[in-house]
């Protein structure tokens, strides 16, 4: 059975080796420095306690006041699982370094949080738009999205991709 | 004839084409007929599935996931189901854990019969190898009919339980089919596992380490066809699948004909497990009272099934309220188009259509 690992044990075993790079720590999972975060994904990789060498799921959490970047990582040899998150307070320009370099499938999934949340990962090969396409306005998984500059408002019949300087655009 | 090259050209290939499985476009730059570079687009059936989620309850949401991959539905609805039930902290009565074993099971042998039919369409054998797995596939789908009324979206499992249970002709139609099933799986086995074109179209082609399957996080068979024994059946139990005997069939070399063997033999575990699940499957009620509008605590939960493609979690956010705060799909299609690019790179243009038939992805869950 896998074993979900609690933020406590995880914090430790991360901050013997960078210690400023915990911020906070819950029962389920723990916060790290988002400048960090290559670091600890490389520490969370290579540790042998922790060998986490499978990425399962990248992704991000509108909470209004900051963005949560949540990593969902396992070790197969271990069958354990933990829960990391980042927090990007940022809201005008979030930006993350990306970890394409430490595991390979956060590429497709960096990709999909840049295009429907907004936040850039730095030093990632060939950030894009996956499922929506450029200049398509605004990030529709974002909680104010209806209100973004060059979004829809409600109530209004356009449907969003009418790139703002068209004709017909609905204008922020 | 190695060192010949021709100038550089691109073909695009989608995303209205036959062999890409749906609506994915790939640009591929040929040398001659070699692969050099391929740039993949998708999204053509992006419904956002994630935003509607967060407009509507915990249980209006249930038929979305039908839509994802409507290839294999009822794991779909399983793995939101009990993503929904971690977060609520309840769980369902012991028949719904067996009803649900079935047709998860049921639908991965529907799945793969869809699979290793295209697969055979793509390595040309011509529609005759789909047309008999799909003889075996209606059945399945008839099974499903008699039990929620629907053949593909069955939005069948509810949280807390499942929607019915099965009607009395469903036993007896179901073991006849499982009285079937090993004969018609060795019928397809004599017809492709050793056939001369496939082996010579499918072997070596798309290889795929262990390593580089774990660094780009494909699952399912995929990730097994490279050598890697994890199955979330296995490796985190869920429902019932502790109570079954069944054994994680691997691949040896990654190549497309391993992925193919391998969800043959999975095939075979999945007829295993459903004769031990029908004989098991005690009586009683389906499944428990959860209010329409539910309101679980303020939370998050992941919970991951084992469904025909790969790993298909679901990580839910709840801040009290009737509606999910953030719903996020971890769809094993698109992760699995990972390390497509580097499958591709140096084989023939031809063999591009087999590699991705091989992965097995629907759009429907790529796009979401």
């Amino acid at each position: 059975m896998s074993r979900y690992l609690g933020g406590k044990e995880v914090a430790e075993r991360i901050a013997r080796l960078l210690p400023e790079a915990v911020v906070d720590v819950a029962p389920q999972w723990v916060v790290v420095d988002p400048t960090k975060l290559l670091a600890v994904g490389r520490l969370l990789k290579d540790d042998p306690e922790l060998d986490c060498r499978y990425l399962i799921s990248l992704t991000a959490v509108d909470r209004i006041d900051h963005f949560d970047l949540v990593y969902h990582l396992a070790s197969l040899a271990k069958n354990h699982v933990i829960v990391v998150k980042a927090r990007l307070l940022d809201r005008e320009k979030p930006e993350a370094p990306s970890l394409t370099a430490i595991w390979r499938a956060a590429d497709l999934q960096e990709c999909e949080v840049y295009d429907l949340m907004g936040i850039r990962f730095s030093g990632h090969p060939s950030l894009r738009r996956v499922f929506l396409w450029e200049g398509f306005a605004g990030y529709p998984l974002r909680k104010d999205y209806l209100n973004m500059p060059g979004g829809v408002k409600p109530g209004l019949p356009l449907f969003p991709g009418v790139r703002p300087d068209e004709e017909g655009a609905v204008d922020g | 004839m190695a060192d010949v090259h021709s100038e550089p050209f691109v073909i695009n290939l989608g995303p209205q084409h036959p062999s890409t499985h749906g609506v994915f476009r790939m640009r591929l730059t040929l040398d001659g007929e070699r692969v050099l570079d391929m740039d993949m687009t998708v999204g053509y059936l992006h419904r956002s599935t994630e935003k509607l989620a967060e407009e509507r309850t915990y249980i209006q949401n249930i038929p979305f996931t039908d839509r994802m991959d409507y290839l294999s539905a009822m794991t779909n609805n399983l793995a939101y189901c009990l993503a929904a039930e971690k977060l609520l902290g309840i769980e369902a009565p012991e028949r719904a854990q067996y009803l649900r074993v079935i047709m998860s099971e049921l639908q991965r042998l529907a799945n793969h019969a869809m699979a290793i039919g295209a697969f055979a369409n793509d390595c040309g054998a011509w529609q005759t190898p789909l047309m008999y797995m799909f003889r075996e596939r209606e059945k399945i789908l008839d099974l499903f009919e008699m039990t929620c009324g629907a053949r593909l979206t069955t939005n069948y499992v509810r949280i807390g339980g499942v929607s019915f249970d099965v009607p009395p002709e469903f036993v007896p139609a179901m073991t006849a089919l499982l009285a079937e099933m090993p004969r018609r799986i060795e019928e397809y086995a004599s017809l492709l596992t050793e056939n001369e074109i496939l082996l010579a179209r499918a072997r070596d082609v798309g290889v795929l380490s262990a390593a580089d399957a774990i660094d780009c996080a494909v699952s399912g068979p995929m990730l097994r066809a490279s050598g890697v024994a994890w199955d979330l059946r296995k490796a985190e139990p869920y429902c019932v699948y502790d109570r079954m005997d069944f054994d994680i069939p691997i691949g040896v070399n990654g190549d497309c004909y391993d992925r193919m063997v391998v969800r043959l033999e999975e095939m075979r575990q999945s007829v295993r497990i459903l004769e031990q699940a029908l004989a098991q499957m005690p009586q009683g009620p389906v499944k428990i009272n959860v209010p329409l509008a539910v309101r679980p605590p303020v939370g998050e939960a992941y919970a991951r099934v084992e469904s025909p493609k790969g790993e298909l979690g679901f990580y839910l956010v709840s801040d009290g309220g009737p509606t999910p705060y953030r719903f996020k799909i971890r769809s094993p299609s698109y992760i699995n188009l990972t390390p497509l690019k580097q499958m591709m790179v140096g084989h023939n243009v031809a063999d591009a259509v087999i590699i991705l038939g091989s992965i097995d992805i629907v759009l429907g869950e790529v796009d979401r």
